[in-house]
């Protein structure tokens, strides 16, 4: 049952189910992404964490020690969506059959490598099937893991390694694949965007609506990278506002269908505010960018306009 | 004990309805689609409560499989041809976790072109991932190897995954005669799984498939080849147990009026029954011939299968997979590095048949008799390491 009320001294005295020692970046947003999302499971409440191949799997189960507190699965790139739908699966068979008494939770993490591209297909038959578990995508914007390469979830014009700018190249030509919508188009109970913000209330609601709905639920957490995305580590909070404050990244969430918008900002700040910060667009910071800027303007601004339509239908 | 008659997979299924296991990840391919069929259709019946998982592709379903076994589940699949190899990378990964999950493989040949037919390019290509393999050659063996499967697999010596394979088409969908087991006597034979660590273990938590560097990763290599070697005795003591209850008799493979053979095909498959009646042709003939026919193909009992042959002048070797290597196929490769450790005399050759699932007939397996005898005398028989048989003109 989800709780009502958001008590951010409870929270932070509940004990870490990420344990410290693991050997994530400082200034990773990965790390903060699996250490909330973990705090919204209630205290004794048992659940199995699964884990796609990426920064987060190495750094955080490298044997013979691992920084999870609960069971925990990691079995390939692209297929974190099924390896968990298996083990959900075998809870209910063991249940059914009396070989397991207590309740477990079901929570898988994958960057957006193994989510929106090579574990796509994986990732939308666990939903479309309805097991009960919470697929949560760390979105760094690119394969960070393998060392900046870009995927369906790096932005237009963003400076990879495999896209790299130079005097032919403007950096990544295409935009962002929009993976939230395509999970709402599943039908699935429970879909949410969302990012580091304040005391991370939006993070904790949203996990633990995530967990504690019945049914397939995707959170979509826009995690910077450090190395990626060529800030200071101590930026990333200043950063991810940024995302917010600009309309690059809303926060929102589908529930059964409903489209809600869960912050909507007193002044729209341009999203150039958001892009400096980054070393990856500094080459749109050029005198000869004026132009890409103007377009990453044209792209947040429509994206954000057919959210809004989807809000208020 | 009922004498009926069913296809190969039906009779798998049969078994699969006999143990009643937790979980069943599937995706259809032909030819080894009846198999989650007939689970399905026995689950919406009520006779079996298995938890059927429709995934969305073979990667799926070993990923699902390999999660639901980590868990803690008795868990099982099906698969042929592309299925399997879109399962490879995850195949590895159910065999380095120790997870005894149990596979029925219908043998289809890998595309290229696309073809649904027998072949063993698709099981013969996972060779090396770290499953036991274990063929059968009729329906009756398909049935009665699964029954045995998961006892091997489970075992505390093995805890590896297991391919039970058939050819497909000519087992999987051939309706022959077939002896099926009492329910509860098979029951009490295969057991309840009791797993030692799993991840749904309520007293303890565990986690899987960690990042091993080289200071680890080498051990866990080796302690995998280990298991690998330990299972053949277990596969040995499973059979005779098996024996004891149904009078059905298996080892690492079948010596066919091998005892006093001078020149022996050695086959896996479908094609041993075709064989078999050709060694009784030949023997009419007064030819002291015979047929090895290998059931375990991992572990490969390379000794066993040595011996077995220690005393022929000539061995054909019959793969129906090309190696694409400009030289043979893998059971050639495998039995002449076997006869060649033990300084074994017997000539031997290698023959490719039945690729995409061309017809063997008996007179091709006499042909091939006569032919040993010639190279049994010094003769230069053949032109080619692995010449074809049965191919156009």
């Amino acid at each position: 049952m989800v709780q009502k009320t958001f008590n951010y001294k409870e929270l932070q005295s509940r004990p870490e189910r990420l344990a410290p020692g693991h050997r994530m970046c400082a200034g990773c947003g990965g790390t903060i992404a699996v250490r909330n999302v973990l705090k919204a499971l209630h205290p004794g409440d048992k659940a199995v964490i699964g884990n796609a191949t990426g920064c987060l799997e190495v750094s955080s189960y490298m044997y013979p020690y691992t920084a999870y507190e609960d069971s925990y699965i990691h079995n390939a790139f692209e297929n974190a969506g099924a390896t968990l739908s298996g083990v959900e699966t075998a809870y209910r068979a063991l249940k059914k059959r009396g070989k397991l008494k207590e309740n477990y939770k079901f929570i898988t993490f994958g960057g957006d490598g193994g989510t929106y591209d090579i574990g796509m297909q994986s990732l939308s038959g666990a939903m479309e099937r309805g097991h009960d578990l919470v697929y949560v995508c760390y979105d760094h914007g690119a394969d960070m893991n393998t060392g900046i390469q870009r995927s369906s979830a790096t932005p237009q014009f963003a400076d990879t390694t495999t896209t790299p700018s130079g005097k032919k190249s403007d950096g990544k030509p295409q935009g962002r694949k929009d993976l939230a919508a395509i999970m709402a188009a599943h039908g699935i109970p429970y879909v949410a965007q969302t990012t580091f913000i304040g005391n991370m209330k939006d993070l904790y609601v949203k996990s633990e609506k995530a967990i504690y709905t019945e049914g397939p639920a995707f959170l979509n957490i826009m995690a910077p990278c450090p190395r990626g995305w060529k800030y200071d580590a101590p930026d990333l909070i200043e950063i991810c506002k940024l995302g917010v404050e600009t309309c690059y990244w809303p926060l929102f969430e589908v529930a059964d269908g409903k489209w809600i918008l869960n912050y909507e900002p007193k002044r729209k700040l341009p999203v150039e505010d958001f892009l400096r910060r980054q070393g990856r667009f500094q080459h749109l910071f050029a005198p000869d960018g004026g132009h890409l800027i103007a377009a990453f303007q044209a792209e947040v601004d429509r994206r954000w306009e057919e959210l809004l339509t989807r809000c208020n239908a | 004990m009922l004498k009926t008659r069913m296809s190969g997979n039906e009779a798998v299924a049969h078994a699969i309805r006999q143990i009643n296991p937790d979980v069943m990840p599937a995706f259809p391919i032909t030819p080894s689609t009846e198999i989650p069929q007939f689970v399905a259709s026995m689950i919406a019946n009520g006779e079996i409560d298995t938890e059927f998982i429709p995934v969305e592709s073979e990667h799926s379903s070993m990923s699902a499989a390999i999660g639901a076994s980590a868990a803690g589940a008795r868990t099982l699949t099906a698969t042929s041809s592309c299925g399997l190899a879109f399962m490879w990378e995850v195949l590895y990964v159910a065999a380095s976790s120790r997870l005894p999950i149990v596979m029925a493989v219908v043998n289809r040949g890998l595309t290229g072109p696309l073809n649904i037919n027998a072949e063993h390019s698709d099981s013969m290509g996972a060779r090396d991932s770290g499953w036991i393999q274990i063929y059968a050659e009729n329906n009756q063996e398909a049935y009665d190897n699964f029954l045995q499967a998961y006892r091997i697999a489970e075992h505390p010596d093995v805890k590896l995954p297991v391919m039970i394979c058939q050819d497909g088409f000519i087992t999987s969908h051939a309706v022959e005669n077939i002896t099926l087991w009492d329910d509860m006597k098979m029951k009490k034979f295969v057991g309840e799984y009791e797993p030692q660590h799993y991840l749904l273990r309520e007293d303890e938590v565990m986690a899987v498939g960690p990042y091993a560097a080289s200071g680890y990763c080498m051990e866990a290599k080796k302690a995998q080849a280990e298991a690998m070697k330990r299972a053949k005795q277990v596969i040995l003591d499973v059979a005779k147990e098996f024996e004891a209850i149904t009078g059905q008799s298996y080892g690492f493979f079948e010596g066919y009026r091998m005892d006093d053979a001078e020149y022996a095909i050695v086959a896996i498959g479908s094609v041993c029954g075709t064989a078999k009646d050709a060694v009784d042709a030949m023997r009419e003939r007064g030819l002291r011939a015979g047929l090895l026919k290998i059931r375990v193909f991992r572990p490969f009992p390379a000794q066993e299968i040595a011996d077995a042959l220690k005393n022929c002048r000539a061995v054909a070797v019959m793969d129906r997979a090309e190696g694409y290597n400009a030289v043979g196929g893998p059971l050639g490769a495998e039995v002449m590095a076997a006869l060649y450790r033990a300084k074994a005399k017997a000539e031997a050759v290698n023959i490719m048949y039945g690729l995409s699932g061309r017809d063997v007939r008996v007179e091709d397996v006499e042909k091939l008799f006569d032919e040993l005898v010639r190279l049994g005398d010094g003769e230069q028989v053949y032109s080619e390491t692995c010449p074809y048989i049965g191919l156009r003109e």
